[in-house]
């Protein structure tokens, strides 16, 4: 594996390689030390053109977890503002010495252009609506880690589905380790066209509330017009939202996921935020134990060293 | 100006009628077609090529004035020539926009001083293509404007239209729309269909495309105007062209070379050398475009040739600006890519084209008509080497496309000889 640009495609034995070796981190992480010098040398450029807190600084705690160093990227402070194009910008970057790129872009198959112009490895820290594999990394393994297999388990994205790069990360890994996954949105909220997903799509998050192991809920995303396809918030959170009635409703042993930032009061009522059946701060820890994975395996890092 | 006869080729003359013939032009004019005539001047072997008449293109964007970094009409008509086009019909979505009089004078004159095709100047339906009012149709018709369209938008305001319309019906120009609606289309990268889906791009659905062409027609049957539909796209929007035709309405249609050539699963590595507008559809489309253009619902083959700058598609996708080049290998994508035959041929690429934009010197290959005049190779595979547009990018480099333009005769000079711009090579006639 040259780059991790994507999930589609991407095959098991390939994904459960990064879980094993994110399950090895995660031990790192919980060390008195929590440091390997693993990529000792190496330099991890975070290329961030769009806001982000918790990728961003997944990453960058990633690399520094495995002894690399970063360069950090932001398009505020830039030469973007500047008129910089995003190919000088990188390749820049790449001729101060960096050895791999995170490339995180409101335009879809920016991660590609980058791998292309740069000939670094190239993880995908989100384009567009399109894809952000390590995502569904922390995922797949906050899901096994609390499931112990992925396999036949029942899963429901909710949501802003067609703005959203996590749920189509998330479709392809869920789905290829095994899992049932069904989308649950208003028509306005799901893709156009599904040919080609692996999943079932349901109007109705109420049908499907307790039928299900595990509810990922998705923010809607105003920012790539989501807001502007429902008559009303508050009806969105009626039909939509993980409210405490619904919570309620769920299996005793369903967990609920959520891939941040929260909303609360839209898509997930604060006491549900609250409770230990939802996910979310495993959900950033597992973030950095699956990076360092996906580092460790791109860069090629020994774990003897 | 030397005489030259072209000798052993397949000729196709304004009839229609294709026969093994030479060429004989003197003066600049075609003054005989026939077999085995004597020589005069030069003799030029064209066994196993087609002549007809030069290509017309009622499409091109020359973005002169004020785009010239991306392209301006000396660099558009070397591209042109060399795609075997005579004429070029050159889009008003310039800065400033070709809304008045001076401005398509200016085009038509920077065409002519530069000398390699006719440069024929559209202008805009709206002041400014802004959509709110009227352009200056009067001083754009005394300038010897025929073709008339915001090209780049639709023209939203059905009241704006009808009023350009019926000022256009009373003249018997052209309206010229570019079919898609701006809400249907907001925020659209691409074809709305599974790929779009699955890369999470904004679609233009067909919708957006049918919706501007049901609605035209029906001011069309108002009005009477003459209305000639651009770039089509869509298998729904040939339907609509043939059942118009069928009725009676004066509507003629495109399909660009692209339309014809890709479909939207080239875009699923997001290289924005495939972005355009109207975008790339499914096969299905495709085949209709193709299957309208042999059987007449769609009357010409019209490039959109549309450059950007290398430096303005060097980017991700959704930075990039829509438009692709075409003119220099459009013949070699239709010859390609559907079966048409010689007469047929030149209808879509030289003949209706040139009805369309009202030009009396071209689309005609007969005795006493001034030679503008294509030879083109059939077999030979297409230069995709390199373009002569100042646009570097273009999803034809590379490709392998079946036809080649050898010969292009503006006004009884070479344009192009062997395949090469005759001005560099020194061997303008």
């Amino acid at each position: 594996m040259k780059h991790l640009l994507t999930t589609e495609g991407v095959d098991r034995a390939t994904l459960t390689s990064l879980l094993d070796d994110a399950d090895e981190f995660y031990e790192v992480m919980h060390r008195p030390i929590p440091k390997v010098p693993a990529l000792r040398g190496k330099t991890v450029a975070t290329m961030f053109f769009e806001p982000s807190t918790r990728t961003k600084l997944s990453f960058e705690r990633a690399a520094k977890a495995l002894s690399a160093d970063t360069l950090s990227f932001s398009p505020g402070t830039s030469s973007l503002k500047k008129g910089e194009s995003l190919k000088d910008t990188v390749l820049t970057v790449k001729a101060m010495g960096a050895d791999l790129m995170v490339v995180r872009h409101t335009s879809t198959g920016a991660a590609w252009r980058v791998a292309e112009w740069t000939d670094l490895p190239v993880v995908n820290g989100g384009d567009g609506a399109h894809q952000h594999p390590t995502q569904a990394l922390l995922d797949s393994l906050t899901l096994r880690q609390h499931f112990g297999s992925l396999d036949g388990l029942r899963i429901a994205l909710v949501g802003d589905i067609r703005h959203s790069r996590v749920a189509r990360s998330d479709v392809f890994a869920f789905s290829t380790l095994g899992a049932d996954v069904t989308l649950v949105a208003p028509p306005t909220l799901l893709p156009p066209n599904l040919t080609g997903w692996p999943v079932n799509a349901s109007n109705s998050f109420d049908d499907v509330l307790t039928e299900v192991d595990a509810i990922y809920l998705l923010r809607v995303q105003a920012e790539r017009g989501g807001a502007s396809v429902f008559p009303s918030v508050a009806e969105y959170r009626e039909r939509f939202g993980m409210t405490t009635a619904r919570f309620n409703r769920l299996k005793p042993d369903t967990i609920v996921l959520h891939p941040g930032p929260m909303i609360r009061g839209i898509e997930i009522d604060g006491g549900v935020a609250d409770d230990p059946r939802c996910k979310v701060l495993e959900q950033v820890t597992n973030g950095v134990a699956v990076r360092m994975a996906v580092l460790f395996q791109l860069l090629g890092g020994s774990k003897d060293a | 100006m030397r005489d030259f006869t072209l000798q052993n080729a397949l000729v196709v003359t304004t009839d229609g009628t294709a026969e093994k013939s030479d060429v004989v032009v003197t003066d600049g004019v075609v003054a005989e077609i026939g077999q085995g005539l004597q020589v005069r001047g030069e003799a030029i072997d064209c066994a196993g090529t087609w002549i007809g008449p030069g290509f017309v293109d009622v499409h091109t964007h020359l973005r002169e004035p004020g785009q010239e970094w991306k392209e301006d009409i000396a660099t558009g008509s070397r591209a042109a020539a060399a795609g075997g086009y005579t004429a070029v019909v050159a889009m008003p979505n310039t800065d400033p926009a070709i809304d008045g009089g001076h401005l398509a004078r200016y085009v038509a004159d920077r065409g002519a001083e530069v000398g390699l095709v006719e440069v024929v100047p559209s202008g805009c339906i709206s002041a400014g293509r802004a959509g709110a009012k009227l352009a200056h149709l009067d001083e754009l018709w005394a300038a010897g404007v025929t073709l008339y369209t915001d090209d780049g938008d639709s023209v939203d305001d059905a009241g704006l239209l009808r009023r350009a319309m019926e000022y256009l019906a009373e003249r018997d120009g052209v309206v010229a729309q570019h079919c898609i609606d701006a809400g249907l289309a907001a925020g659209g990268q691409m074809h709305e269909g599974d790929i779009s889906s699955l890369l999470g791009m904004t679609g233009v659905p067909r919708e957006a495309e049918e919706t501007v062409i049901a609605r035209d027609l029906s001011l069309v049957r108002l009005t009477g105007v003459r209305y000639h539909v651009q770039h089509l796209s869509t298998a729904g929007g040939v339907a609509m062209i043939a059942a118009a035709k069928k009725e009676g309405l004066r509507v003629t249609a495109e399909a660009t070379p692209h339309h014809l050539f890709f479909d939207h699963s080239d875009v699923g590595d997001t290289n924005p050398v495939y972005k355009m507008m109207p975008p790339l559809r499914e096969p299905s489309d495709v085949d209709a475009l193709r299957e309208g253009l042999r059987n007449g619902a769609i009357d010409v083959v019209a490039t959109d040739h549309a450059p950007h700058a290398d430096h303005e598609k060097d980017h991700p996708w959704e930075d990039s600006p829509f438009g692709v080049t075409g003119l220099e290998w459009a013949a070699a994508v239709v010859n390609t890519v559907v079966e048409l035959g010689p007469a047929r041929f030149f209808s879509v690429m030289s003949k209706n084209p040139a009805v369309i934009a009202g030009l009396a010197d071209q689309g005609r290959l007969e005795v006493g008509a001034p030679a503008n005049l294509v030879v083109f190779d059939p077999a030979a595979s297409a230069n995709t080497t390199r373009t002569l547009s100042r646009s570097g990018n273009s999803p034809y480099l590379g490709r392998e496309l079946q036809g080649a333009v050898r010969h292009t005769v503006f006004r009884g000079r070479f344009t192009v000889r062997n395949g090469e711009l005759a001005e560099l090579v020194g061997a303008m006639g």
